[in-house]
């Protein structure tokens, strides 16, 4: 267990960095308050908007674990918010409205996985071809208009509140802790882990790599699936340019930040998921601080280097090789400094 | 002295490599590095080429102490290795590999041509006409890739030419060419470290030898003055004990567990009938490249057969891709364990697991303590140096890594178990230990199909010799006929110029 809470830790730091740093300005950032049965309050709204993302890091961090990529994410997003607000305007019932949004997003993991494990297409490669074709997809469904509907009970994924919390962060919440038990209760997590650092020696060992080659992308594609919904639910309609924009790629920064390597191997759902609040929590703060809106990316992107500078595996034992010498040092035989030289 | 080593001392976490060590290079002499799996050989020469930081101690060449930061400093010092982990770039070309970082180039532009006619200067002397330099390196099997990296760092040595464990992918023509260029080098004046395993070759090569045991420094002598017995009690501490050549069984009527009419596969290796029987070992010899790893692939399902049937008492066998194989209880430990062996950032007690849990399935986990307790056994049988069967096994020292891939098919517990070149890179103590696990296996029923470039170990473990050349099985020897002599006249019996060295045919 402690190993657990020692793999989490950089993030969970910089997750409290962070807020720290924001509530040193907005001391009112951490305070939550009960408003007509729900909670409100800048932290409440970085768990709830911070939701699409916490769902795409979850699916793109067995992908990436896999030295995969899924950059039809966003685009999958589209494609499913666009089926479940097609079915739900036509009067379907809301559970199969749910399960062909579910179904559309299954259905895209299970294509790209195909590309990825059978064709062998490289994944930036093979899932570029749905991140681009993808959004066309969407637009078909929405017939190019942005699809509204009136359903409150598809809208309570969106905005609704369960004692309280609202939906989205229940969800994103759920799903990870559903992802997280199925690849550590069972072997999958293992297999995917050794799959990622050498698929040649895994194979031969007998681990069908083409398999959960094919279980990455579409578990991918379900996780892009419920943020699919989220998003939809939460304007009341469905806009195929628009949503899931560019997440992709918020997604595959809060799976770098969470520490699971590009190229592959050990990985960590929880550790995203704090990447993907991370990533929440400055994209709130520099609107709280209400710096003109053009500088809010760069002022993200230097953020974002200083986090990824201090975890980098190269730079981190330095520093805490020589935070450590600094509480070595009124030792004056620490010799190993001076023999270095 | 051209290179000394003071004091040097490396730790890492839960071990302590290298304690106080110091070592002297004299310029023209070859020094041979000795030591048990996980001395602290590679160790030492990591530190000296920079790859690793020194906690403590100094290196002085040509008198001045010199801290190189990478082998990119060590190179500009005059220091050339290579490494025991060959590191070069499959996707290059060869020449690329070659020439890397050096590649001739006017107004920013490589000159392919004269880089290719460097590169294939480099190479002359190795015996490797048949590599065609443009090609990509990965193309090429482990033993051309090695000498590659042999002819690259002999080019960029200037002083000093370090080579850990060079000769273990080699066949005996290959050794001698490169034991030919490093004398040459000694001539020029240059020093030499030389790190093996094969105390034949330390001792027809060297002039020195030193011995390093956990990590410390044990002696330092010439290798005439040093006899075998005492060089081996100086590595492992103890005698060694010598594992008993099997009984060469002529046994009458054995049991047979598994029939191949025909097997082969275009291009790789002739079709061949094969008949194992329950408890037995089968040798593997041949040359480089003559079909033995090839054997093994097709045997295992990695490139299937397409030719033939496999069949045991219950019915026909299916090998169309390695998870059928080991349905059908086969196991194959594979020569290159880098590549195709090893999963170097989980734990020893995942990759001793990994085939186990791979049978199961996913949705069965192998519970932790029964994984743990696995891994237990296996670092104790095989006497694996590890400080914890948690380490990832890429920090374990090369022979220990090839005792992990051993033990996680031994785990299998295979009726069939395939072993390409098993004891590679592995000490002569824990060589000693797995000939012997070998046979304790063997008494419990498994059957072995053991190749190996090593023709005594061959002669020492077979029931019976299967001779391979130029993809075709062709001669078997049992009983009597077993010994190195007759092994050394079938793979050259020829009708072309016999012992052409290893005709190493592109992959
Ligand atoms: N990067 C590393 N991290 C942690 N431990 C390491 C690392 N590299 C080596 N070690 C440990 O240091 C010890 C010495 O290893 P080293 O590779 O030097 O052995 P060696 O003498 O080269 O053995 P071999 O003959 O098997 O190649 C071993 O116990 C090994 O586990
Ligand atoms: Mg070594």
């Amino acid at each position: 267990m402690s190993a657990g809470i020692r793999r989490i830790l950089p993030q969970l730091l910089t997750l409290l960095a962070v807020v720290a740093l924001i509530t040193a300005f907005f001391p009112s950032f951490l305070s939550v308050e009960m408003v007509d049965g729900r909670l409100v309050g800048s932290a409440i709204d970085v768990l709830k908007r911070g939701a699409p993302v916490a769902l795409l890091a979850v699916g793109m961090t067995l992908v990436i674990a896999t030295g995969g990529i899924d950059l039809s994410v966003g685009a999958v997003m589209a494609i499913c918010g666009a089926a479940g607000a097609w079915a739900i305007s036509n009067d379907y019932p809301l559970v199969a409205a749910l399960l062909i949004a579910l179904a559309a997003g299954l259905a895209c993991g299970l294509w790209n996985g195909v590309l990825v494990a059978l064709v062998g297409i490289q994944p930036i490669v093979a899932t570029l071809i749905l991140m681009v074709a993808g959004r066309g997809i969407a637009q078909m469904i929405t017939e190019g208009r942005i699809l509204t509907f009136s359903h409150d009970g598809f809208a309570f994924f969106g905005s609704g509140t369960i004692f309280g919390v609202p939906t989205p962060v229940i969800l994103w919440l759920a799903v990870g802790i559903l992802f997280t038990l199925l690849v550590r209760r069972t072997a999958l997590g293992l297999l995917i882990e050794s799959v990622g650092i050498n698929r040649r020696a895994s194979a031969l060992s007998g681990v069908n790599a083409t398999v959960l080659l094919v279980f990455v992308y579409m578990a991918s594609g379900i996780c892009a699936a419920v943020a699919g919904i989220v998003a939809t639910a939460d304007i009341r309609g469905a806009d195929a340019n628009n949503a899931g924009l560019w997440l992709e790629l918020d997604a595959i920064l809060a799976v770098v930040i969470g520490g699971t390597s590009l190229l592959g191997g050990r990985f960590s759902i929880i550790a995203s998921l704090i990447g993907a609040m991370i990533i929440q929590a400055i994209d709130t703060g520099i609107l709280l601080a209400g710096f003109p809106s053009e500088y809010n990316l760069v002022i993200k992107a230097g953020l974002v280097v200083i986090i990824l500078v201090l975890q980098s595996p190269r730079l981190s034992p330095r520093i805490s090789a020589a935070l450590s010498r600094r509480r070595k040092e009124p030792a004056p035989a620490g010799s190993a400094t001076e023999a270095r030289e | 002295m051209l290179l000394s080593i003071r004091g040097l001392t490396k730790s890492f976490p839960g071990t302590r490599a290298l304690d106080g060590v110091s070592f002297d290079l004299r310029a023209g002499e070859i020094h041979a590095l000795l030591g048990e799996n996980g001395a602290g050989k590679s160790t030492l020469i990591k530190c000296l080429t920079g790859v690793y930081e020194r906690d403590a101690g100094e290196i002085l060449l040509d008198g001045r102490p010199v801290a190189p930061q990478s082998t990119h400093d060590a190179q500009t010092l005059g220091i050339g290795t290579v490494y025991q982990e060959v590191n070069l770039l499959p996707n290059l070309s060869v020449a690329e590999n070659l020439t890397f970082g050096r590649q001739p180039s006017r107004a920013g532009l490589v000159q392919t041509r004269k880089m290719r006619a460097q590169a294939e200067e480099m190479l002359s002397g190795y015996g490797l006409d048949h590599v065609n330099v443009a090609q990509s390196l990965g193309a090429y099997s482990v033993a051309v890739q090695q000498i590659v990296a042999i002819a690259r760092a002999v080019a960029l040595s200037g002083k000093v030419l370090i080579l850990d464990e060079p000769t273990a992918s080699l066949d005996s023509a290959e050794t001698e060419m490169l034991f030919s260029v490093v004398r040459d080098l000694r001539e020029r004046g240059l020093g030499i470290i030389f790190v093996s395993h094969f105390l034949d070759q330390v001792f027809s090569l060297t002039d020195r030898l030193t011995v390093l045991r956990n990590g410390q420094h044990i002696v330092t002598a010439e290798t005439a003055e040093v006899s075998r017995l005492d060089l081996i009690h100086h590595m492992l501490g103890h005698e060694l004990e010598e594992a008993e050549h099997r009984r060469h069984a002529t046994k009458t009527a054995q049991q047979s567990v598994l029939t191949f009419d025909g097997t082969g596969r275009r291009g790789k290796i002739a079709p061949f009938d094969l008949t194992v029987s329950r408890g037995e070992v089968i040798g593997m010899a041949g040359l480089l490249g003559s079909g033995r790893t090839e054997t093994a692939d097709m045997l295992f399902g990695r490139t299937p057969p397409d030719s033939g049937k496999a069949h045991d008492d219950d019915g026909p066998v299916s090998l169309r891709n390695p998870r059928e194989a080991i349905a059908a209880g086969f196991g194959y430990a594979p020569e290159d364990r880098k590549t195709d062996g090893i999963i170097g950032e989980l734990s020893v007690r995942e990759n001793i697991a990994l085939a186990l849990q791979a049978r199961r399935g996913w949705w069965r986990p192998l519970p932790r303590a029964e994984q743990r307790e696995l891994a237990e056994r296996y670092i104790e049988r095989l006497d694996i140096r590890t400080s914890g069967a948690e380490k990832p096994v890429g920090e374990l020292s090369g022979g220990n890594q090839q005792k992990v891939v051993l033990a996680r098919w031994l785990a299998m517990n295979p009726r069939f178990l395939i072993l390409d070149e098993p004891t590679r890179g592995i000490d002569v103590g824990a060589h000693a230990e797995i000939l012997r696990l070998i046979g304790e296996v063997v008494e419990s029923g498994m059957s072995i199909l053991l190749i190996s470039s090593e023709l005594d170990e061959l002669v020492a473990a077979s029931d019976r010799i299967i001779v391979v050349r130029d993809r075709e099985h062709v001669a078997e020897l049992v009983g009597e006929d077993i010994e190195t002599d007759a092994i050394v006249r079938a793979i050259a019996a020829s009708d072309a110029p016999a012992a052409a060295p290893a005709a190493e045919v592109a992959r």
